[in-house]
């Protein structure tokens, strides 16, 4: 008996260390931040400019950088929603059953495909591509980046979208194809709507996936930092400040812990976006 | 008429979305495998680079990416599976549950950058590891610990309940009944999280950055606290640090297909292992 208990015990451990990661990451990220709140103080955080190093000042705001992942996430999700939300629907409604189970691995594919991989591809054949269609200097601007993140998003938003479609009971479908309404209207008039909390929740998931990648975009965006909303300007977000910076700067320094910072602001954003979208699925996402 | 006339519009619209979406996966895939192909031998996979990577092969890479896969799977794997074990058969609805829930999705959104951090400024300078292989593995091991718990525990939960009771009501203990009619059953899905767990840690880039890799070193690792090079990061070396970064062009792709080789072929064996394991069991 007591053997057993023990094997529990041992198991509840286990089972325990992901709340430990989770509380050493929030400790750490703090600890290593915690100087800069004393010298030079919170509120240089909020600088309209982000000047690291410096002869004359230093500069550490980490509004352009916000607005850098803002606009890359925003333009990455006005191109991949309408064809995650459309090809979810085509294969959860529309597809034959041997084209389904061919093409979800297949999109899966691309969700596997490491970001590093696909940031040279957007170095190589995609900026190269904006640039001329676009008449550009260069191709390493905010719109290139966000349609590689486009396409790392559109795996996560198609697979939770269509696991939402599915578990629209098919009562409603029956019931709404029997009053006579056509295939079409059925899908966009009764299963959509049913499903939307769930492709909501979907859509957050992708669009905290695009905040928190990395080497995409630090290979394509061209890494200016500064405020800007024209998507054809070179843009930096805040994980690409972090890699880019992080390998050069010397432990300790302020600059040291404004990177932190910006690590801190990125893992509150991407939590709450996760939270939030687990809570609408908690409870709205299945039927039973 | 003009009804049935939308009806198929709208058909093929949502048809066209999705295999836009394939086309342009199958572009990429043939667009490295194209360039890749003939950079690809024997001498670029077991030579050492030399001129600071211009030249020679990515052998120290292959190396310190299999090292750094292996130590992540050795630490993350046995926590995972306990986790798993713990959520499926032994937890009941409480407050540890849900806050071990919650965390392990917190876990699974938190960016890969962040992993890089946070490994830097525990492993790296609070435990002193230094930049080295341990430090990194850990760092992954963090990261890949949700996808293996969440596969594990769908595989302990596809055994049915009646295997249990069987051993239950022969008067073995819980833990007997989860080792000797549980565990085997579930091996094969165990299997497939491992695996998927290895691809995401073989192809991330951001959190070794910051904790292992080494920028040119073209020798082997001695110990698990030497730094080592690694498929994703020396790509980006290549890719974007280099002097001449068109010169090396066919390095790169070389290096891109063989790390997008060894991160397929990890998720289509994960996908093999599943089918295989699912027409072995069937209940």
């Amino acid at each position: 008996m007591f053997k057993d208990k023990a094997i529990k015990g041992v198991f509840v451990g286990m089972a325990s260390t992901s709340i430990f990661i989770m509380l050493l990451i929030f400790v750490f990220l703090f600890k290593e931040a915690f100087p800069f709140i004393k010298h030079p103080g919170l509120s240089s955080l909020l600088d309209m400019k982000w000047v690291p190093v410096s002869f004359q000042q230093e500069r550490f705001g980490l509004l352009p950088l916000a607005s850098g992942t803002c606009l890359i996430t925003m333009l990455a999700m006005l191109f991949a929603v309408p064809v995650s939300f459309f090809s979810s629907i085509y294969i959860a409604e529309v597809a034959r059953p041997m084209e389904r189970e061919i093409l979800k691995p297949f999109i899966e594919l691309l969700a596997s495909i490491p970001s590093v991989v696909l940031g040279f591809f957007g170095l190589i054949v995609l900026a190269p591509l904006i640039k001329s269609f676009f008449g550009l200097q260069s191709g390493l601007n905010a719109i290139s980046g966000s349609i590689l993140l486009a396409l790392m998003a559109t795996p996560t938003i198609i697979s939770v979208s269509e696991d939402a479609i599915n578990s629209v009971p098919s009562s409603y479908k029956n019931a709404s194809l029997a009053l006579g309404a056509s295939r079409v209207q059925t899908i966009f008039k009764v299963v959509v709507p049913a499903a939307l909390p769930g492709i909501i929740a979907a859509v957050m998931l992708g669009a905290g996936r695009v905040i928190g990648e990395t080497m995409a975009v630090l290979m394509v965006t061209g890494n200016a930092a500064r405020i800007t909303a024209n998507p054809l300007e070179s843009v930096r977000t805040m994980t690409a400040t972090i890699a880019a910076e992080m390998g050069e700067v010397p432990f300790g320094s302020t600059h040291y812990q404004a990177l932190f910072w910006v690590g801190i602001v990125l893992l509150v954003m991407t939590f709450s976006l996760n939270v939030f979208s687990q809570k609408i699925l908690k409870k709205y996402g299945a039927f039973k | 008429m003009t009804h049935n006339l939308t009806e198929k519009l709208v058909i093929s619209g949502l048809r066209f979305a999705t295999y836009a979406i394939v086309i342009v996966i199958g572009y990429i895939l043939f667009d490295i495998i194209w360039h890749g192909l003939p950079v690809l031998d024997w001498r670029f996979l077991t030579e050492m680079p030399r001129r600071g990577g211009a030249e020679g092969g990515i052998f120290p890479a292959i190396v310190g990416t299999i090292y750094l896969i292996a130590g992540t799977i050795i630490i993350a794997l046995p926590f995972g599976v306990g986790s798993a074990i713990y959520l499926s058969e032994y937890a009941s609805r409480n407050r540890l549950t849900e806050t071990i829930r919650l965390a392990i999705i917190t876990l699974a959104g938190v960016p890969s950058i962040v992993f890089g951090l946070f490994g830097l400024g525990l492993f790296v300078l609070y435990f002193n590891f230094g930049p080295s292989i341990l430090a990194g593995s850990i760092t992954l091991a963090c990261m890949v610990l949700p996808t293996i718990i969440v596969t594990s525990e769908e595989a302990l939960r596809a055994v049915p309940k009646s295997f249990r009771e069987g051993s239950l009501a022969l008067g073995t203990t819980k833990w007997q009944a989860i080792r000797t009619n549980v565990l085997p059953y579930s091996f094969g899905g165990i299997i497939t999280g491992a695996i998927l767990g290895i691809g995401r840690a073989a192809g991330e880039t951001a959190p070794i950055l910051l904790t292992v890799a080494a920028f040119f070193l073209p020798r082997l690792p001695k110990s698990i606290f030497d730094q080592v090079m690694a498929l994703p990061y020396h790509l980006y070396i290549l890719a974007t640090q280099h002097p001449d970064t068109s010169k090396v062009l066919p390095l790169q792709y070389g290096t891109a297909l063989v790390l997008l080789i060894l991160v397929l072929g990890l998720s289509l064996g994960a996908i093999i292992t599943r089918s295989h394991f699912r027409r072995k069991y069937r209940w």
